[in-house]
């Protein structure tokens, strides 16, 4: 196979970046869209000229590192799939692929492909979590949990944080990521306790760090590789609406 | 005189721990904030250690590669996470589990440290549901377990396909806990380059900021590594592509003794190679063995379809040769068993070098949905990577590098020979002997986190609660930098003409053809050759573009290369000093008329630590008697 | 409570109770329009007096006027917050393939809709409210003659009409989107929910876009 790519290039956070066309051939439908990239890296660099900067690391579709915007979605045109997943039989001989970072005010581009997603780690860092202590915790079936909502919480926790949900959004709003965190820990009867006041946290945090609000397109949903609906959304707004966190 | 003293504690096997913790000296919480500790990683071993010294108070700084400590490499852990809960009343215990271990690694680990990770396996699992961590759960609310490879119980937590993913969120969030509260100090996108030794003591570390090429110098009255295993050597391997020895080996070279490098986990499921491109073998769980099964043609050179193959002319290869253990032997067996049956000429696909694993009849007696439920998304893996759907044709699949058993050498409390830094999880050598079995990964690096080093720790600790900070102007720290910079100096000049990938690449095939499943004197010997040319010619011929003050992903490669060609002499030395079998390492000089691995106790019943003895020398043997007192050695049969 | 509408959910979330709200008043408004297609006017002059004087309405109008401004307003706020969140576009996007057109358009449409409102107001409610409108008696009882106002500008002027029909589908447009949108920001939705109220809304819409839109094609037509 032979494709064109039209790759967004920037040096830094800095700089103003602009896209570069290369023509690959030899592609072959096996390989994953990253060892795609790897291929144009390596004859970059033989040819002096610097290799294209994106994120990877597992490259099996779970790290959550890896994450580019690829002919106007993210992680490419197949359904549930991280771009590390996405197999180069899904484009055609001869496609013009365009490559671009994940593009938000809350992720500012680092280099080339490159995005800062420490915003996600400060939402998580302001409720994301049940207040345990290791040690704290009794016998794990001392109280069951219904399969129902053990099965919802995995789902939910099932979220990779790549940010797919910030990229597809046209508000550049993280509430997708924040809902499924909310949803997951509410599941349970120990992170319950919690579950009011860390909607209010998470959400105060996404606001402030600069993500757009939700306006129910359902792109996130679409685009989600995990496959988390925006039924947790809807959770969300309940625990922030109705559930009123008891500080009297 | 001898370096290695194990402080294994007296008393009986079940009491050790009990009675070690009773003497373990502690520090009162107004000193902790006055106690620096550095956390490299932030996998399973590393979050958990991290937010636990936070929730106690003492003053953490945590390290690692990634942008966020979310993505470590245990976020991969597919199969589950084992504990001696006897829920399912089969008969388990803390004594089976050991037991199992032990057996499982081929008796080259440590009994007390064994017995310790199956003592804590229990408060692991319950800490992870405490955490939020959405175990696989029955219609009654309680959890399920599933059994895996190498036991006959069923003592296996599971998350469906993504126990590691799951475990790590509920990890990632108590650290995230911990940072929001500052008690942890968090430092993402950093690489560590080198360790400081002050005095003896390891009292700081030399990071690279990745996205500014910045060298900084970080300080702590502790270190604690958790960076995982150097499963990469071999290029394709089942980890992530940027996991490296590079950590392990900077200690290493400032003093801290390596153990059993050689020990090196081949997984028996993993997806074949598709490509000459590919950058990474997939994985499939261990668990699929519960339900699939692994077969060949008996026909050599079989080009039918494999639903086409009759059920008389299969071949059930580990059915037959174990019927004990069936599909669900030992991961090593599972592994060589392919090998042999793919070298003589049985191996199926394009290349030759793949095995069915056929779920046809486990569909037909439990049903598709049960399937799905249970391995739904290694399905979608597996058709995403292939093109093809496991729910109407088998798998194939082959052995792919992924878990190293060997690692730094620790003591009892998990120190490494270098009084202050210790190593723990994947990093350190000691509870899985040669082989690892399956869901003890999880269970090991989660179990030193959160329930070991944090009381250990301490004791060591206990002597600095009068040390004020440690100063980052000091000779040493010094000396570390100027290294480092040197280092990144020499690879940035080199301006050769091969890539960094291209070494990779080469140092993987050595390893893999003389240094992976079977090994033998002669390979070994080459292997040292080859691997000293291979040396020779990165530094020489290595091209590095752009610059090092900058994000620059090939100077990240090349370090950990680099480090990769000299670990890899260090593994082959070991492989080569072991002329026995024993679990995972399979010398071809030592093996029964099955072609079975060898053990050889009278000989080898030692823990092989090696010392650096500077660059070009080799590396001096220290040897670790292991005494079992509680075990009987025997053949490890699974027939 | 106190500082919910200032989050990002707060915001939505007066968008979603004034959309229910003015979504309500739409019905009751389609229900009496709607007599204007039956007998000769009386039963929609009688149905408009009533509603022109009864209290509970009375009451009522300035909530509306009260629940549109909100509507708007906070509309308007959210739109030009949330577009300053991605300052560098995509160059291409695919984003129509995993949204529907009105999602992604909600606001354009509620400009569309909220200039076709003035045109209706100045039409309708001032000439009723502040002008002349010839009344009409029937038995004892006199009131405005609404309907001949609205059938005369239906019949007069043509394109009256085709304004009216596109106000009706950007509403119903609008509407599509709006209505299962108001009761997921509530976040009265689930995973069984979600389809149940996409349907709902679709029926809705095609009530509400196509109920108003049959009263000037009827006299047009007739």
């Amino acid at each position: 196979m032979k494709v064109k790519l039209k790759i967004w290039r920037q040096k830094d956070a800095r700089s103003k970046g602009k896209f570069e066309e290369y023509e690959l051939d030899n592609v072959a439908p096996d390989m994953s869209f990253l060892e795609m990239l790897d291929s144009l890296n390596q004859r970059l660099i033989k040819e002096g000229k610097s290799p294209v900067a994106f994120e990877y690391d597992c490259r099996e579709g779970i790290c959550g590192s890896c994450g580019m915007y690829i002919n106007g979605r993210p992680h490419g045109n197949d359904h549930k799939t991280t771009t590390c997943e996405l197999r180069m039989r899904k484009f055609k001989d001869g496609d013009t692929i365009t490559v671009e970072p994940w593009r938000a005010a809350a992720f500012p581009v680092v280099k080339d492909l490159v995005v800062d997603r420490s915003a996600f780690d400060k939402i998580i860092q302001a409720g994301g979590y049940v207040s345990v202590n290791a040690g704290a915790a009794h016998d794990a079936n001392a109280i069951p949990v219904p399969k129902h909502n053990a099965d919802v919480a995995f789902d939910m926790a099932s979220c990779i944080g790549c940010g797919a949900c910030v990229a597809a959004c046209k508000n550049a709003s993280a509430m997708l990521f924040v809902a499924a965190k909310v949803t997951h820990l509410a599941q349970f009867p120990q992170g319950r306790i919690e579950a009011p006041e860390r909607a209010k946290r998470m959400v105060a945090k996404m606001d402030e760090l600069g993500f757009g609000s939700c306006t129910n397109t359902r792109a996130c949903e679409a685009e989600c590789p995990k496959g988390i609906t925006i039924s947790a959304i809807a959770k969300l707004n309940r625990e922030f609406i109705f559930n009123k966190h008891n500080d009297s | 005189m001898n370096k290695l003293n194990a402080k294994i504690p007296d008393g009986p096997l079940a009491d050790k721990w009990t009675n070690h913790k009773a003497k373990l000296r502690l520090i009162n919480p107004a000193n902790r904030r006055k106690l620096d500790v550095i956390v490299v990683g932030t996998g399973l071993s590393g979050s958990s250690a991290a937010s636990t010294l936070g929730e106690l108070g003492y003053n953490v700084k945590v390290f690692c590669y990634q942008d966020s400590p979310r993505r470590a490499h245990s976020v991969a852990a597919q199969g589950g996470i084992n504990a001696a809960k006897n829920y399912k009343n089969d008969n388990d215990s803390v004594y089976r589990l050991f037991y199992d271990m032990l057996k499982g690694g081929d008796f080259r680990a440590r009994e007390a440290n064994v017995y310790r990770a199956a003592e804590v396996s229990n408060l692991v699992i319950d800490h992870y549901t405490a955490l939020g961590v959405p175990f696989a759960r029955d219609y009654g609310g309680l959890i399920e377990n599933r059994s895996f490879g190498g036991v006959q119980v069923s003592r296996t937590f599971y998350a469906k396909g993504q126990t590691g993913q799951q475990c790590l969120i509920g990890a990632y969030s108590a650290l995230s806990r911990q940072i929001s509260k500052g008690t942890v100090t968090m430092y993402p996108r950093r690489e560590m380059m080198d360790l400081v030794v002050i005095d003896g003591k390891a009292r700081g570390i030399i990071v690279r900021n990745l996205v500014t090429g910045e060298i900084e110098r970080h300080s702590a009255h502790a270190v604690v590594l958790a960076t995982g295993g150097y499963g990469t050597i071999y290029y394709l391997s089942t980890l992530a592509l940027n996991s490296n020895g590079s950590a392990a080996w900077r200690a290493y070279k400032r003093g801290a003794l390596f153990a059993n490098p050689s020990f090196v986990q081949i997984h028996p499921t993993s997806i074949p190679v598709l490509n000459e491109h590919q950058s990474k073998l997939t994985l499939m769980s261990e668990s699929l063995r519960n339900d699939g099964r692994v077969w060949v043609p008996k026909m050599k050179g079989d080009t039918r379809k494999p639903n086409d193959i009759p059920e008389d002319e299969r071949d059930y290869y580990l059915e037959r040769r174990y019927p004990a253990f069936g599909n669900l032997v030992p991961r090593d067996v599972a592994s060589r068993a392919a090998k042999e049956r793919c070298d003589a000429g049985y191996g199926v696909g394009p290349t030759g070098l793949s095995v069915y694993l056929d779920f046809r009849d486990a569909i037909q007696k439990k049903g598709r949905k049960s399937i799905e439920e249970n391995y739904g998304n290694l399905f979608e893996m597996y058709e995403k990577i292939t093109g093809e759907s496991p729910y109407e044709v088998p798998m194939r699949i082959y052995p792919a590098g992924h878990y190293t058993m060997g690692g730094l050498w620790v003591d009892y409390n998990l120190m490494t020979t270098i009084p202050g830094l210790y190593a723990i999880g994947e990093s350190n050598f000691s509870d899985h002997g040669a082989n690892r079995l399956g869901a003890s990964s999880l269970m090991q690096t989660s179990g030193d986190g959160y329930f070991i080093l944090p009381y250990t720790i301490a004791d060591y600790l206990a002597d600095d609660i009068k040390t004020p900070k440690i100063p980052t102007n000091t000779p040493e720290f010094d000396t570390a930098e100027r290294e480092v910079k040197d280092r990144i100096e020499r690879l940035m000049s080199i301006n050769g003409t091969e890539t960094a990938t291209n070494f990779h690449k080469r140092l993987g095939k050595i390893m893999w053809d003389y240094c992976g499943m079977v090994r033998n004197e002669e390979g070994l010997k080459k292997a040292l050759i080859l691997l000293d040319e291979l040396n020779e010619e990165f530094w020489h011929n290595l091209k590095v573009p752009d610059s090092s003050n900058e994000l620059n992903q090939e100077l990240e490669k090349a370090n950990r290369v680099a480090d990769f060609i000299e670990l890899g002499k260090l593994l082959v030395y070991d492989a080569l000093n072991r002329r026995e079998s024993c679990g995972a390492h399979f010398r071809e000089e030592s093996q029964t008329e099955n072609g079975e691995a060898k053990r050889d106790d009278a000989n080898y019943s030692y823990v092989a630590a090696w010392e650096f003895a500077g660059d070009g020398k080799e590396p001096i043997l220290h040897k670790e008697e292991l005494k079992f007192e509680y075990v009987k050695l025997q053949e490890r049969s699974y027939k | 409570m106190t500082n919910i509408f200032n989050s990002s959910i707060g915001k939505k979330l007066i968008m979603s109770i004034t959309g229910i709200f003015l979504m309500l008043f739409l019905l009751v408004h389609l229900t009496v329009n709607l007599m204007l297609m039956v007998g000769d006017g009386e039963l929609f002059n009688r149905a408009a007096h009533f509603m022109g004087t009864n209290p509970a309405v009375k009451v009522i109008e300035p909530l509306l006027a009260i629940g549109f401004v909100f509507h708007i307003f906070y509309a308007t706020y959210i739109t030009l917050q949330n577009q300053r969140r991605r300052p560098i576009r995509y160059s291409t996007s695919a984003f129509n393939e995993v949204t529907t057109w009105p999602a992604k358009n909600m606001y354009i449409l509620g400009l569309t809709i909220f200039i076709f409102l003035i045109i209706h107001l100045t039409n309708f409610f001032w000439k009723i409210r502040f002008g002349t409108v010839e009344t009409i008696t029937y038995g004892n009882e006199s009131m405005p003659n609404i309907y001949a106002l609205v059938s005369g500008l239906f019949i007069n002027y043509w394109w009256y009409g085709v304004l009216y029909i596109v106000g009706a589908i950007a509403l119903g447009l609008h509407l599509s989107h709006g209505f299962w949108s108001a009761f997921q920001t509530l976040g009265m939705n689930g995973t069984k929910w979600i389809k149940r109220l996409e349907t709902l809304a679709y029926i809705y819409a095609i009530l509400i876009g196509t109920g108003f839109s049959m009263i000037p094609i009827y006299f047009f037509l007739f």
